[in-house]
């Protein structure tokens, strides 16, 4: 059990402290020099986009080398009166794919988010940069967070960066999606924080590695945990919490949906799973986990015949998230303790976790393709884009491209996502999942197919964008689909990388 | 029954008076409202915490208070966003008790 000797900081664990300090350091920048409209900010995002990525990629290179969870105590005093921070498989690859998701979204909005040079101080450039780089600290602290008020702070700090980017055009109903997206997420952070005083108060401390040895099934613990999850699944937006996602995504200006779609949902999917299987294991029932499946389950059918019936591009892709987000808490039942086979918990882990970073990658690309027809067109009307495609093809490609990720379609991260979550539901004997994911695919490739039908139908008179769109944009957003499509050349099988550091309840997964 | 009890029991009075508005009432401003109070009883449930975990002659347990200072920056720092954003959402005409309309019935939303 590689977790259990947390008490220490291992090599390389000056990494994690610098992974949440330098986009933190790149705030107070834009609000030191705030004076310059977030010029400075726009220059120096040139310096802290590539070292930021390079950090991820060297915490996953060093978890990779070691096998083991990187840990940090901070200032040196061990839990539970100080503070650890840990990462193990999964938190590695969640930081690298949080990294190239804000650094292809910084690409994507480089030219429409730079300040004009007449002007002396230009609010929206400012806000955007400041917001990317706090969603960036954000997500690193609780893919780091070794503790449930650590991850507490920074699930209040994503949901602080995230709601001012839905109203960053400052039109009234994205006002309105912004406040109901927040006064949504303050319901659920007050719950987790109720959860959180009922823990220390029955155990005395949070840390996530102490905890997981001391919580037995009592009163106290499962209404606890039972706060914390609601208060998590209205975060993540889960059917039926999901009221205020589609208002929101679709209102931000399309930098900012790609950013929320792909990474900030996840933030509150990610401590969820931290929650159920590393803090406190074995204190779900086989019957929560079933319904909390069965949530997802309705999310998948309900967002996509929804999805469907959207006559907007940007509010179709908005409630195709809402469907996608369902298939990420088809692991509880499948993987972990309530798996009876090894072979069903192990590929639902992989696959829970790879349809995150795919669909993390196919939706930033999808939002990005949305942003740009939206811009081109002046509009973003499903029926009226007849021909958008000989217009703007690259855009379309990798629309489509992502499309294949979300519906599952070889070659593509997306379905090697779903086939493990299948063969799991299968060899687990929980068929009914199965019918679940296939009738999603078929409903993706539905309201997929009814954009890409309409954008390649063939026009009498050629269509013509009435403003031009930057290639380099369009090519920003191919090579992020791309990337979605590259993960399906991963090996069907469990991965190694996901099972560094799992903790004593999640042996099967390992196997 | 003793000081403790007593403010545990104050405790989830607030929170269920907190909760019960948040969900019922349609105004963002009397949502707002019950948020402070379901996260006043919260952050007294936190005071009672440090109370009972108490070690001898102690006048409470640290670690909940650093938690609650904590907590009260968050609660604060997002009424002032909340605040901002419905003064915003007046000031450019919008609507205001916004959760009478369901999203999903629309076609085309906003």
């Amino acid at each position: 059990m590689p977790m259990l000797s947390s008490g220490a900081t291992t090599t390389g664990g000056f990494l994690l402290v610098v992974a949440i300090m330098l986009p933190a350091s790149g705030i107070l920048i834009a609000l030191g020099c705030g004076g310059c409209g977030g010029r400075c900010i726009a220059h120096a995002q040139r310096v802290f986009l590539p070292a930021g990525l390079a950090i991820a990629a060297a915490t996953l290179g060093t978890t990779w080398h070691r096998g083991e969870s990187l840990v940090y105590v901070v200032g040196g005093f061990a839990p539970p009166l100080g503070i650890a921070l840990r990462a193990d498989g999964v938190s590695a690859a969640m930081m690298l794919t949080t990294a190239i998701v804000i650094c292809a979204v910084a690409l994507f909005a480089g030219p429409q988010f730079s300040p004009p040079p007449e002007q002396r101080e230009a609010r929206a450039p400012l806000v955007l940069w400041t917001l990317l780089l706090a969603i960036w600290t954000a997500l690193n602290a609780v893919a780091l967070g070794g503790d449930l008020f650590t991850l507490f702070v920074a699930l209040e700090l994503l949901t602080f960066g995230a709601v001012p980017l839905v109203c960053l055009g400052g039109e009234a109903h994205t006002i309105e999606a912004a406040l109901r997206y927040l006064l949504f997420a303050l319901l659920g952070s007050v719950l987790y924080l109720l959860g959180i005083a009922m823990i220390y108060g029955a155990y005395g401390t949070l840390d996530i590695v102490l905890l997981s040895n001391l919580v037995r099934p009592a009163p106290v613990p499962w209404v606890a945990l039972a706060l914390m999850t609601t208060g998590l699944l209205v975060k993540t937006a889960l059917f039926p919490f999901h009221l205020w996602l589609p208002p929101a995504h679709a209102g931000a200006p399309a930098a900012g949906s790609a950013v929320l779609s792909a990474l900030v949902v996840k933030g509150s999917f990610f401590l969820l799973v931290r929650l159920l299987f590393y803090a406190m294991p074995g204190l779900t029932g086989a019957a929560a986990a079933q319904l909390i499946a069965a949530l997802g389950g309705a999310a998948i059918l309900y967002g996509s015949v929804l999805a469907l019936r959207q006559r907007r591009l940007k509010l179709l892709v908005a409630y195709s998230t809402v469907a996608q987000i369902g298939y990420l808490f088809l692991i509880f039942p499948l993987a972990g303790p309530f798996a009876t086979g090894d072979a069903g918990s192990s590929a639902a882990w992989t696959g829970g976790w790879l349809q995150l970073f795919s669909h993390a990658f196919a939706k930033a690309a999808m939002f990005m393709a949305a942003g740009l027809i939206a811009e081109a067109m002046g509009h973003d009307r499903i029926a009226e884009l007849a021909g958008v495609g000989r217009a703007l093809p690259i855009t379309l490609t990798a629309f489509g491209l992502a499309g294949l990720s979300l519906m599952g379609v070889p070659p593509s991260g997306g379905f090697v996502a779903k086939w493990l979550l299948l063969q799991a539901s299968v060899s687990e004997g929980q068929w009914w999942w199965a019918v679940v994911i296939v009738v999603g695919g078929l409903l993706a490739a539905a309201y997929v197919f009814r954009v890409l039908g309409t954008a390649f139908e063939s026009t009498d008179a050629p269509l013509k964008p009435s403003r031009a769109v930057s290639r380099r944009r369009e090519v920003v957003t191919l090579a992020v689909a791309l990337l979605a499509t590259l993960l399906g050349l991963l090996p069907l099988a469990p991965s190694r990388l996901l099972q560094i550091g799992l903790p004593a309840g999640l042996e099967t997964v390992a196997r | 029954m003793n000081a403790i009890t007593l403010f545990g029991l104050g405790s989830a009075a607030l929170v269920g008076l907190g909760l019960f508005g948040l969900i019922t009432k349609p105004q963002p401003l009397h949502k707002i409202l019950c948020f402070n109070v379901l996260g006043g009883g919260v952050l007294l449930l936190f005071g009672v915490v440090a109370r009972r975990g108490a070690a001898a002659g102690l006048g409470g347990d640290p670690v909940p208070h650093a938690l609650v200072i904590t907590a009260i920056v968050v609660a604060f720092a997002a009424t002032a966003m909340a605040v901002a954003l419905l003064r915003r959402l007046v000031a450019a005409g919008g609507r205001t008790a916004s959760e009478s309309d369901h999203p999903d019935a629309g076609g085309d939303g906003a």
